[in-house]
């Protein structure tokens, strides 16, 4: 028998390094949301480009045709999907998480597992629908004629990074006190509701400049969503035109690395809220 | 023979929160915290128990005599108020059989996902794949979807992932009663199993006949506190002793 082994206090994980020490489970409660999601639907993973497709379509009929955007921009159609490709990856990832402790409530109250698997499987599961809309928007680069350099490519992998970072620590933290006060996910739909207008997804930044005036337009410019969407912008939108369009300045050397650190701040702060909370899950689901 | 389990002092108290709401909650914080927001009371009140390795405990008592919030301390799935709990080795429960499973996934992406859930390794789970099928006595029905299983058949398979997950400790909460009877034979004879091959095991039940056919020793706890320990037959004619 296993003496060697210490007396260890149960039910205590070591945070989102469990996640990590746990892949195989992360792995299959992924696959399982996936395989549940479109179970019984005879188009499947289909949806997950009909959707964002249908609300392009909307948008830029709306926005592009209608309000005339896509005469002051030059290939609205890319500018618009490139941002709310990223929008729709960031509103699912954080509106599962908020509620994937509550939702497997029955769970977590009778077997110990590290919790946090449950928020960071929803921002994963998100993850994988993000990339048939990655794709569609890279067939769609390229038809406009895309030729991306190495550093934009580069960026852009680094605001997913951001933008997967604050879905996680947002999703850690409400996640967790929504067990508390099931408030929280109403908020959450609100907070998401905000984000597609609080960032240049629909407009362009520099309306929000010349509205706001530097002061406050720094302030627009420190959430890190605005940051992904705009480095998104660059990459994906910027090497299709011609150029001529004017990059919110300073965007790789200083905004980028706001927005990581400030993404990272609130992963830390998610994990430290959920730690002092997970407590207490069982006995308040 | 080393600890399994040490339990030292611990309390629990569970809040009867009637509110679950933010505004409530403000309400109450701007009215001066007047009145109060909940009741509390003990689920646990001050209970120690250390098990041996190879030990098979029964912990005995009436409903809300604190039984399962115990096994939830030793499992992990709560952690006290005050005093310790500690474990050594890999603790696994047979808490309610089928909570980690999903109803629209087969037989075998549960025995999957549910082995992940109760600790099992990729690997550790290959292995025992056809030992888990074959004493579930699921057969072909594997590649079901768990829904369309009768309730035998899912609860079957469930235990089967349960008994399989090989842990050092092993928490029974109730499960006895699982399938018909041939079954639960099957069951009661692999949990005896277990314990002559020196697993430590703490089993709940309500079936008073069933227990000392398991377990030596008999953990008696009375609303939240440890009212005897000793020999499972004296617990239990304590236990009769009191309802009658």
């Amino acid at each position: 028998m296993s003496t060697s082994q210490q007396l260890v206090r149960p039910g205590v994980g070591s945070g989102l390094a469990d996640t990590i020490r746990a892949r195989f489970l992360l792995k299959l409660l992924v696959r399982k949301e996936l395989k549940v999601r479109y179970r019984g639907s005879v188009l499947g993973l289909l949806w997950s480009y009909v959707k964002p497709g249908v609300q392009f379509i909307v948008f830029y009929l709306a926005l592009g045709v209608f309000l005339g955007l896509n005469k002051g921009t030059e290939n609205y159609a890319v500018y618009l999907f490139s941002g709310i490709i990223l929008i729709n990856f960031f509103t699912e990832a954080l509106g599962n998480a908020a509620r994937s402790i509550v939702g497997n409530g029955s769970l977590i109250k009778k077997i110990y597992l590290p919790r946090e698997l449950f928020p960071v499987a929803s921002v994963w599961v998100s993850g994988v629908h993000f990339f048939p809309q990655l794709l569609v928007l890279i067939v769609a680069c390229v038809f406009s004629g895309w030729h991306p350099s190495l550093l934009q490519l580069a960026a852009a992998v680094a605001g997913f990074v951001v933008v997967a970072l604050l879905a996680t620590g947002l999703g850690l933290f409400f996640g967790a006190v929504n067990v508390y006060f099931r408030d929280f996910e109403n908020i959450v739909d609100l907070l998401l509701m905000v984000v597609t207008w609080a960032s240049p997804v629909l407009y362009v930044w520099t309306m929000v400049r010349n509205t706001l005036g530097a002061g406050f337009f720094a302030v627009y410019q420190a959430n890190p969503i605005t940051i992904a969407v705009e480095i998104f912008h660059y990459a994906f939108w910027y090497p299709t035109t011609s150029g001529t369009a004017e990059l919110p300045p300073q965007l790789m050397t200083l905004w980028l690395p706001v927005g990581l650190v400030v993404s990272l701040i609130v992963t830390v702060i998610g994990q430290f809220t959920f730690r002092r909370l997970e407590g207490r899950f069982a006995q308040e689901l | 023979m080393a600890t399994a389990i040490e339990v030292s002092n611990i309390s629990k108290q569970f809040v009867l929160r009637h509110t679950r709401s933010l505004k409530e909650a403000l309400v109450w914080l701007l009215r001066g915290r007047k009145g109060d927001l909940s009741q509390k009371f003990y689920a646990l009140n001050d209970v120690s128990l250390t098990v041996e390795q190879g030990e098979s405990v029964a912990l005995l008592g009436f409903n809300g005599s604190g039984k399962s919030t115990l096994l939830k301390h030793i499992s992990g799935v709560m952690t006290p108020d005050s005093g310790s709990v500690l474990t050594r080795g890999r603790v696994a429960g047979l808490i309610e059989v089928g909570a980690g499973f999903h109803h629209d996934l087969t037989g075998r992406d549960n025995v999957y996902l549910n082995g992940a859930i109760l600790g099992m390794s990729e690997q550790q789970i290959k292995e025992r794949f056809d030992s888990i099928v074959e004493f579930s006595e699921i057969g072909e029905f594997i590649d079901t979807e768990v829904k369309f299983y009768s309730s035998g058949m899912y609860l079957r398979l469930a235990f089967s992932v349960a008994v399989h997950t090989d842990p050092e400790v092993f928490l029974v909460d109730e499960i006895l009663a699982v399938g018909d009877e041939p079954f639960q034979r099957k069951c009661i004879a692999k949990i005896k199993e277990l314990a002559a091959e020196g697993k430590t095991l703490v089993v709940v039940s309500h079936d008073l006949n069933l227990i000392p056919e398991i377990c030596e020793r008999g953990v008696l706890l009375e609303k939240g506190r440890v009212a005897f320990d000793g020999r499972v037959e004296e617990a239990i004619h304590m236990l009769r002793a009191e309802r009658s």
